[in-house]
Formats: structure tokens, sequence, C-alpha cells
């Protein structure tokens, strides 16, 4: 590993996301343990290598895909490693898991580790040998010396470590070398689970633990006025209320009596601000203060339009919508006076620790945090407020508290997806090609997270009265086109404040932005008469882009016409992207089939063409593309979080739905593009992009109405198909 | 105090008989086949077994429960898994894995009664089962291919 280069992609990446915070700040301290091999790995006698990542699973697979890059470069079999994820003491501080970055940036720091780790093992044995390093030969897990002698690699590790420093001397594999990179891995866990052995933070249990339960308003902002607490003097089992500030809890010996007593203590909340109404939404966006950036100018920016032969413009949005985990958020936390340890399934084991101890009064250092895996996140759901909850309730008990949210709390409390409302202009010149293009978007900040010394980013500190600070991120992620227009202007009118507490949801600002503008796209492509796929093409210059595309129409057959065919409620739609403007290159088509009558919309096909650059898993990255598909369709056909002004009202899976296996797409056909020499940029999010665009469009060729308003419900289509009439 | 019988081993419950069957699983058994979902059988991810019979378990109080409970951990073991276990494996039907034991468990019940089920029959089976990863269409494979159907 090269120190330098870990932390030139450390910096990439915060200044990538940050406008407030320097990339100084923001930067982990380098730990210098991580200079040397052994603290990436160590060789058990048997050969069983142990390395220590502080990227964590989520359920997309990396700890796979990590373990493929390790017997890549060490040349040892895949069931010889295992992987220590997220533990704080144990692993580097490889920032968090999340934006599909793990194997863009943890890829190449992971491999050049394992061949630092191979280059010393393999002098070792020339060393033994008395031959050249080079006429070493190495394969799984073994060294072999040219007269046919060979030796373990658990022999050859033996004694105190491999004690080597990351050199920077270790060459990566070749694509031409390449054995494990590129191959169709089972994942690694998934026996475990589905045969109930795998462990989630939900089956953490520490002796002497007692059971936890939050009390928390309806309204946000609402604080605790009256406590009553005489119905928990009648129940056995010694539950009792904690409070601390406007924090809140019950904890008790067992699990249900906690959730008993958390039901039976009465709280006089106060008032607070109202919270909008989902048909308030979109104008509460734009009439929240905000802060204006100009993200693109090409050319003569909006004012090209003057000279615009034909022009249009349109407005869109997307609702609050949830992650939506379905095992809701839990951790456990033994706090004593000099040491912590935190058992939670973050994201972001470092800065959440760094919360954590702030909000302990703790140093990070006596803090330690080890990550286990919980329920499916899709970014940060309530994973970091329950460790702050259990972290801070645990400190006021003097013992270890397992706390573990409700089903409602985690619909009510989660950080909402953020809702985005989308203003498109946009202009043809006489031979069809846009001229003039000019997009603005209001959005809340996407990011929630922990930051470091930052207490006020959890629930639990803000109920203290701790500051907060926040990264900057998503807002702006796709809300430049990605095509080459001439004369464009982008600006971002970022909210100082968000309507609903909002944090990370997949893809972060990067669907909604691509709804507005791969819908306007196609509206434009209708106004010029052209073929969606074609008019597209027409703009843009980048190879990757075009392949995808075509390979899209290829693969759906695609039935080229302009758009709005109107044809028995059968239509086709696509969308393209090129995630973060910078990374997967992803077109996906659909075909729908709406009812007529119901204006219930039916997804037959879904097409998607991918290409990430070099694919390590693709059975991987095709199970990444299914779960973006079904996910965003659900978004966006069922899912908005629905409120009064007193409270939130989606507070289960009835008055939230999501997709089930009745409303699933009948087909998904994945092509992958491999491109062994390219840089790898991640398969987690990118085909969540172009899916609400992708569906509306589809929608506009089989009833010819365009659907401007996620989600794309029957009472929706009706309504507006109505008011086209009119 | 009452006893069940979970996996084929009697089992002396501590819990009060309003305990949710699926408390006494995971607390005193230390069971980690079925999860807490949403308490209110909305989800499936707590299914288990009884007396072969898909059952939401975070909705059965303990004292109420009559039969042999069967969970995840009582089809198979990641060395020797149950057929319909097996064919999830194979299908690469996990993401994150929290709603699979409720897939598993429904597939199981719902094969002995559907043999020989069409894709509509799978998909109507596990429609009161939720997955957020959006694996369904492995899922749909792994059931297919358990019943002796292409996959």
């Amino acid at each position: 590993m090269k120190r330098r280069a870990f932390l030139q992609s450390s910096a990439v990446l915060v200044v990538g996301f940050s406008l407030s915070i320097s990339p100084l700040h923001a930067q982990p301290a380098p730990d210098p343990r991580f200079a040397q091999v052994d603290a990436w790995l160590k060789i058990a006698p048997n050969g069983m290598v142990t390395f220590h990542t502080g990227k964590v699973e989520l359920g997309t697979g990396v700890r796979t895909a990590l373990a493929q890059l390790i017997a890549e470069e060490l040349d040892v079999s895949m069931a010889n490693i295992q992987l220590v994820m997220g533990d704080t003491d144990l692993c580097p501080d490889q920032i968090g898991t999340f934006g599909q970055l793990t194997i863009l940036l943890a890829g190449p720091q992971v491999r050049q580790a394992a061949a630092e780790a191979r280059l010393a093992l393999v002098e070792r044995a020339a060393q033994r040998w008395g031959v050249p390093a080079d006429q070493i030969q190495t394969d799984q897990g073994v060294a072999k010396a040219p007269n046919g002698a060979s030796i373990s690699y658990g022999e050859l590790a033996q004694g105190p470590g491999l004690n080597r420093a990351i050199s920077g001397k270790a060459t990566l594999k070749t694509p031409a070398q390449f054995k494990q990179i590129g191959k169709s891995v089972p994942r690694v866990e998934i026996p475990a689970k589905v045969c109930g052995t795998h462990e989630y933070v939900q089956h953490v249990r520490v002796p002497g633990m007692l059971h936890g339960r939050i009390i928390r308003p309806d309204l946000p902002g609402a604080t605790p006025l009256e406590i009553d607490d005489s119905a928990l003097r009648k129940m056995a089992g010694a539950p009792k209320v904690v409070r601390k500030g406007n924090f809140l809890a019950v904890v008790a010996d067992s699990e249900d009596m906690a959730v008993k007593a958390a039901q039976s203590v009465k709280v006089v909340w106060s008032a607070a601000e109202a919270l909008p109404t989902p048909e308030e939404v979109p104008q509460r966006l734009r009439s929240t203060p905000s802060t204006l950036r100009e993200l693109q100018r090409t050319g003569q920016g909006a004012d090209a339009l003057a000279q615009a032969v034909k022009t249009h413009e349109a407005e869109y949005f997307v609702p609050f919508q949830m992650h939506a985990s379905i095992g809701p958020s839990c951790a456990v936390a033994d706090v004593r006076a000099d040491r912590a340890t935190v058992w939670s399934a973050t994201q972001t084991s470092f800065l959440t620790r760094g919360s954590l101890a702030t909000m302990l009064g703790m140093k990070s250092s006596m803090v330690r945090l080890i990550w286990v895996e919980g329920s499916g996140c899709y970014g940060q759901n309530g994973a970091d407020d329950v460790s702050g909850d259990a972290a801070l309730l645990s400190q006021l008990v003097g013992k270890p508290v397992r706390v573990q949210w409700m089903r409602r709390q985690e619909h009510q409390w989660e950080p909402k997806g953020a809702a985005m409302a989308m203003s498109v202009k946009g202009g043809l010149d006489a031979s069809g090609q846009v001229i003039g293009w000019d997009y603005a978007v209001w959005s809340p900040n996407h990011a929630l997270r922990p930051f470091y010394d930052m207490a006020g980013n959890v629930l639990a500190g803000e109920a203290l009265g701790m500051p907060a600070r926040f990264l900057q991120a998503g807002a702006d992620r796709n809300a430049k086109p990605t095509y080459a227009f001439a004369n464009s202007r982008v600006v971002l009118n970022l909210l100082d404040r968000s309507p609903l507490r909002s944090s990370s949801l997949r893809g972060l600002g990067s669907p909604q932005n691509t709804f507005a503008n791969e819908s306007f796209i196609d509206e434009l492509a209708v106004l010029a008469g052209a073929d969606a796929i074609d008019f597209r093409v027409r703009h843009l210059k980048d190879d990757r882009a075009i392949a995808v595309l075509r390979a899209v129409e290829k693969l759906a057959s695609w039935d080229k016409r302009p758009s709005g065919n109107r044809s028995k409620g059968k239509g086709r739609g696509v969308a393209f992207v090129q995630y973060d403007n910078n990374a997967t290159y992803v077109a996906v088509s659909m075909q729908v089939q709406v009812d007529d009558k119901t204006g219930k919309v039916k997804v037959e096909n879904v097409c998607v063409a991918h290409d990430c650059g070099m694919i390590v898993n693709p059975d991987g990255v095709r199970s990444q593309i299914e779960g973006n598909v079904i996910q965003t369709l659900s978004r966006a056909l069922l899912e908005e979080v629905k409120t009064t002004r007193r409270e939130i009202t989606s507070v289960d899976w009835v008055s939230y739905p999501i997709m089930r296996f009745s409303d699933l797409p009948s087909e998904i056909n994945i092509e992958l593009i491999d491109r062994p020499t390219v840089r790898a940029v991640g398969a987690g999010e990118a085909s969540s992009a172009p899916i609400f665009a992708a569906l509306a469009n589809a929608i506009y060729d089989a009833t010819g109405v365009r659907l401007r308003s996620v989600p794309f419900t029957p009472e929706r289509l009706l309504a507006a198909r109505q008011k086209q009439l009119a | 105090m009452s006893t069940i019988r979970v996996n084929g081993q009697a089992h002396k419950v501590r819990a009060d008989s309003q305990t949710s069957l699926l408390h006494v699983l995971q607390n005193e058994l230390l069971l980690k086949g079925p999860k807490y979902g949403c308490g209110m059988a909305q989800c499936g991810a707590c299914t288990v077994h009884i007396d072969g019979q898909a059952t939401r378990s975070c909705v059965m109080p303990v004292g109420m429960v009559r039969g042999e409970v069967t969970t995840l951990e009582g089809l198979g073991t990641p060395e020797k898994p149950h057929p319909v276990q097996k064919a999830f494996i194979d299908a690469q039907a996990a993401q994150c894995g929290y709603c699979i034991n409720g897939m598993v468990m429904t597939t199981v019940a719902f094969l002995k009664k559907t043999p020989k089920p069409s894709v509509e029959q799978i998909k109507a089976s596990l429609d009161g089962n939720l997955c957020r990863c959006g694996t369904h269409m492995r899922i749909i494979s792994a059931v297919r291919k358990a019943s002796g159907g292409a996959a």
C-alpha cells in the first residue's frame, strides 16, 4: 500500500462532496500502523489469511469482491481468506462504505497490501532456497522453487509477522494474469445467511446486558414536558425511565419488558414547528432559504435560448422517500468510565466512533466501534442514531445496553431520502439540435452522517443539545447533463435546512436529477420528432456513453421512432446516465403496459446496459443492478413519505408500501460491458439513477401522458390524463 | 411455565406466556434464523413453521404455541443445507439476507402443498414477504430450482 496513494484518494473523496469543510480537516489522521503489511493482514500457520479493512458489507457483496482482490494479488484460495471489517481497533480508516466507492477507492489499497505481502513471502522463500526471487512461483498459498521444492505461506509467515513496510515495489497483476478478477464467485456469506447462522447486529448479546427502548415524539423537534412513569412501578423486570436533556428512554432486564415499559410511559410533548404536508413539499423546497451555486456554464449559458426555434420548459418533483430497511436499526453498547465498546451496523465506523466519543465526553481512542452487519441500509438509515442511543443509555445506566428501534420508529426517525424540485428550460435550433439548456434544482443536503468530533449529528447527541456539522453531498449529483450541449447553465439552490430530517439514500440526488434531465431530453426529442435513442446519441461525444445506449437498443430490440405512440397502452422508454458525471455508464430501457381504466402501470421487460470499467465479480454486479432496478421501480411507482402537520404518518408497511412480488417487472435483461484495463468505478448505485426517467418516458410513450412527479400512482396518471384532455 | 419444542428439542420457556414466540426464540434460544422486522405480521422476516405451517412468530404468543416449532436452523446447515436452502445458495438469492429467513420458510411450506408451482403461483405465495434489496428475481429462480423447474 502506498501511503501517499491512500491519503490522496481520501482527500479526493472528501473534496468531491465537501463544500463547507476543508479536505484537510476531513482527512483521517494517518494511522502509522497501516504503513506496515502486518497491520493489513495476518497469515496463520494453517495458511488462513485474516485481512483488515475499514470497508463493510452492506449486502452489496463487497466482502466477496474484496476477498477476490486479495486472492488475486496474494495467490491464495478464496476459502482461505477471512475479512475483519469496520472494527476501529483493528482496521484502517477508509472513511466509510458509501457512494459505490469501495472497489474504486479501497480496491487499489487492498490489492497493493496483498501484493506487498506476496512479495515479502516470495523474498523469504527465495532467501531460504538461495534462488532469485523472480524464479519463485506462487499459487494457492504455496511458494514453489524452480527445482520443484515448495513451502506453504503458513510456514513462510511463521514468526512475529512479515515485518515489511508498504514499499510500493510490489506490482499489481495485469488483466492478462487475472485468475480471480472478472470471475463470478459465489458470495461468501450467503450460505450462512440462508441457513440462519449469520450474525447480524440484532443478535449481539453481552453478559449483564439490559434492553432499552427509546421514547420519541411523532413530531420531530417536540421535547418532553411531562413524564408519567407510574405504570412502570407495577411491572416485573425492573423497568425504569432514563432521561438526560431531551433524551428519553426505558431500560429493563428483558426485551419484552422494555417494549411494554416504553408503551406504558405517558409523555406530554411540547409543540414544535409544523411539518409540511406532502402537497406542500414542492413549494416548500422552492421557498426555503437557500444558497445558489452555479454548477456549470458552457457557451452563452441560458442566453442561447433566445435564438431557439422551438423552446420548452417543465418542472419535476421527487418526494421524501425512505430507506425502509426490513430490520429496524439496532446497536449494543458497553460504556465504562475509561473504555467504551459499541457494536454497530454503521457505514462509517470511524466517523461514528468520533461522534459517539464526543457525546460520551471521551477521547476517540477510548471508544472501540465493532461493526456487525445489519439489515440492508441503502444509505444512512437509523444505524448511526441507534448507536448513539445505545451508547448514551449504557453510559447513563452503567451497564451494557441493547437498543432496537420499533418498526414505527424506524419509519418515523430514519433520516429520509431528500425531496427535490427541478426546473428545466430548453430549446432546439432549426436542425433539431439542442441550442440551450437551463437547469435549476432545489434540494436539501443529502448527508447527515456523523462527522468525527461532532455529536449533534446523531439523534441522542442532538437531544443533549450538542452541535452538529455536516458534510455537503449529493444535491448536485448528476445535476449537470451528460450531454455535450454548446450552451448550458446548471444551478443548484442548496437549502439551508431540510423540511424533514434527511440524509443519503442510494444514489443521493442522482435519481432525482436524472429524472429531470432524462425526462426533459425525452421531451425535447419528441419536440424534434426524433427517436429517443438517436436524439441522445446525437448530443453525445463520449464513446462509452454511446456504447451503452446502442447496447440497450439492441438488447431491447428497440422500436425506433418518435415516442408518444399510444398503442393500446403499450410503450417503451429509455434513459441514460454517466453516474456522478465521472463514473459508471448506464442505459436502461423498459416496456410498460398501462391499464386504460385504472391507470395502473405494469412494467414488463427491463433492459440494462452497464459499463463500470473493470468488473471484479460479474454476478455480483448483476445482483446490484437487479436490486437497483427493483428498489427504484418501487420508489417510482409507490413511495412517498406521508405526513400531517403534526406527525409522520408513514409508520409501517401498510402506510408506506414497497414493491411486492406481484408488482415485479416480468424480466430484467442485463448486458455488462467489461473493460478490464479501465479503472473500476463501482456498481452499487449507478443503475438506480435512470429508472425514474426510463419509466416516465415509457408511460408517456404508452399514454401520451407526461408524469413529472414521483411516484407514478394510478390516481396521478388518471388525473394527469384528465387534465390533458380538458 | 410452558415448554415448547423447537428443532426437535424441548425448551422450558422463562418468559411469560404473552411474550412473542419470536422473542423467546431470539432471546432464550439465541436463534438467528427468525428476524424481527415489524412485530405486526406485515413483512414475514420472523416466519417459522409450527407443525409444518408457516407462521409469523412475532405475533404468536409463546403460550399459544401447540406443536413442533421449526426454524431456519432446523432445516439445514451451511454444510448440509435443505434442498430449498441449497437452491437459494445456488441462485445467489440474498443480498443483505435479512428477509431470507421468511422467504425460505414460506417456500418450504408452500412447496409441500404445491410441489410444481407456476411462476404466478410462486409470486402469489411470497407476496406477503417483503424484500428491500430487490432480490426478488433470484428468489423466484431459487424456488423454481427447488421445485425441479428450470431456473
